[in-house]
């Protein structure tokens, strides 16, 4: 099938794009409907001024949540994952959910410098702690040293473990750890890759030690 | 998950006053106390747990690790499993409880989960943790389907008629082994309770899991003077090498003296309802040779009481070996 085939598939967009556009198109009518704060979370400004243009949430807490070094102000309901606020309240996607009950990694990341599992985490309980997720650490154009070393040992495929696998070993770089490759699979057997790619991803942690 | 109110109590007084009004503060509790959160919200996702209230208690000031005048350690309840793992002190005078952590759950849980959480963790029987089935320890009198099927991971020591569920922790065996004591407030004082008190069998009443009433705030725990010269060691058999519970482990502490076993402290995990300290093992081992005749000799004292399942019989040798190995392993260090 050729592609001037008037049968063929118009050209796909990629990947990203396509979800991206569909992805916002559902999340503008359900966020807006249920999380107020959606609106102004990117733009570092009071949250909560969305809240009074749409229906609040029964029951819903104010709270200041410091992530990636900017206060997000909002109201969210007690029941509200630290996972779940950083993807739907904050619209910060890099974090991912897996499992949802800390038996996969995914959705790890560092509060007060230390890694931990957002989705057995409430976002309540974070008032005043500092929250890094993936989307601190770096970025396309400058990456973090771990960010690279993923890049350049090849350490995913599918990419979905990813943001958890790098949060995992930043963290790690600052634990007591033994140096061989025994003692970093023991320190990251929290984060599961259903694509297996852990060699690499050992080799591009230990690349990043022996740098350090 | 069902909704709840959401407190931060300022002080040990107002947590203990709202915990007070729960109707228990066994299965099915209506005000939680929340440490890391790693075993109660999981529970609170799958409607096992439905608290009204849930009182954050990560403000209060339960966070340190300090040497006592007697010599002992006092651990805060809402300590981290990592940071008592990683405790100079504990590393170096209490080997066996840094050896239990840092096998149990992963790097993250641990950041995370709490010295009080780990002594009421709950266990992992697939049955407590599904609603659709019957569970005596979730819904009293609904049932015990483990002990006819799915019981591969489950207690042989300890068990009723009524329930099999394996009690999960690592840090609690070695904690049986260092006699540690649970310190507590409630409505009515303060009051320590012995590790090995502070658990209970199923026996009819599987919901009711620890000695707590409501009201009862851990505060911390206590562990006596270091026992110079003692050999510890913990060692764990699993399915997979990292992050999953016991089959079958064991805590070691053992005094030895010209080759002759002078103490000898004995705690098996993954194969009881509760953490389960063995005195007929101690028995067995103290003043005896250290030979794999007496290791062996106090494996089959260990195990006397068991009782198999249909699936999970192995566990009988296995528990064995484990511990047999472990006092080998642990007398040549």
């Amino acid at each position: 099938m050729s592609d001037d085939d008037p049968q063929s598939c118009p050209p796909d967009p990629t990947r990203r794009k396509f979800l991206l556009t569909t992805g916002s198109s559902v999340a503008a009518s359900l966020v807006t409907a249920y999380v107020p704060a959606l609106a102004n979370s990117s733009a570092g400004e009071d949250d909560s001024a969305a809240a009074g243009a749409t229906p609040t949430i029964e029951g819903a807490i104010p709270i200041i949540l410091r992530i990636n070094g900017k206060d997000h102000q909002l109201r969210i309901d007690p029941r509200t994952t630290l996972l779940d606020c950083i993807r739907e309240t904050v619209a910060l996607t890099g974090t991912k959910k897996g499992c949802d009950h800390g038996q996969c990694g995914a959705c790890t990341v560092h509060v007060n410098g230390r890694r931990v599992l957002s989705c057995l985490n409430l976002a309540l309980m974070n008032d005043g702690n500092e929250i890094t997720t993936i989307e601190g650490l770096g970025t396309p154009e400058a990456m973090h040293p771990m960010q690279a070393a993923f890049v350049a040992c090849d350490g995913y495929q599918c990419g979905y473990c990813t943001s958890g696998q790098i949060m995992s070993a930043v963290a790690l770089l600052k634990e007591p750890c033994g140096p061989d490759d025994a003692a970093v699979k023991e320190l990251m057997s929290g984060n599961i890759c259903r694509c297996g790619a852990y060699a690499n991803i050992v080799e591009a942690i230990q690349q990043v030690r022996k740098r350090a | 998950m069902h909704t709840f109110e959401f407190i931060r109590p300022t002080d040990s007084a107002a947590a203990i006053a709202a915990a007070a009004q729960s109707k228990t503060a066994q299965q099915g509790a209506d005000v939680r106390f929340m440490g890391g959160g790693t075993t109660l919200i999981d529970l609170m996702k799958l409607d096992v747990e439905t608290p009204a209230r849930v009182l954050d208690i990560n403000r209060l000031p339960f966070d340190k690790i300090e040497l006592m005048p007697d010599g002992g350690l006092k651990i805060g309840a809402t300590v981290r499993n990592s940071d008592l793992a990683y405790d100079p002190r504990v590393r170096r005078d209490y080997s066996v409880l840094s050896q239990a952590i840092l096998q149990g759950a992963s790097a993250q849980v641990r950041n995370m989960a709490t010295v009080a959480g780990n002594l009421l963790q709950r266990t992992r029987c697939m049955y407590f943790r599904d609603t659709a089935m019957p569970c005596n320890k979730r819904e009293p009198g609904s049932g015990c389907p483990a002990i006819a099927d799915g019981n591969r991971t489950l207690a042989i020591l300890g068990t009723s008629e009524h329930c099999i569920a394996t009690n999960p922790s690592d840090m609690c065996v070695a904690m049986a082994a260092l006699e540690a004591k649970i310190h507590v407030q409630g409505p009515k004082g303060a009051r320590a309770i012995a590790l090995g008190d502070f658990h209970l069998l199923p026996g009819n009443t599987p919901h009711r899991e620890t000695v707590l009433e409501p009201g009862d705030l851990i505060t911390h725990v206590t562990l006596p003077p270091p026992i110079a010269g003692s050999k510890q060691l913990y060692l764990k058999l699993r399915d997979r090498a990292s992050y999953e519970f016991a089959l079958a482990s064991a805590a070691v502490v053992l005094t030895i003296t010209s080759g002759m076993i002078t103490r000898a402290r004995i705690a098996l995990g993954g194969v009881g309802t509760k953490p389960w300290r063995s005195p007929e093992a101690e028995a067995a081992l103290t003043q005896k040779a250290a030979s794999d005749t007496t290791f062996r000799h106090a494996a089959e004292a260990a195990l006397r009481g068991a009782k198999p399942q249909s699936e999970n019989g192995f566990k009988i040798e296995l528990a064995k070996r484990c511990l047999t190995h472990a006092l080998r392993t642990a007398a040549a260090s």
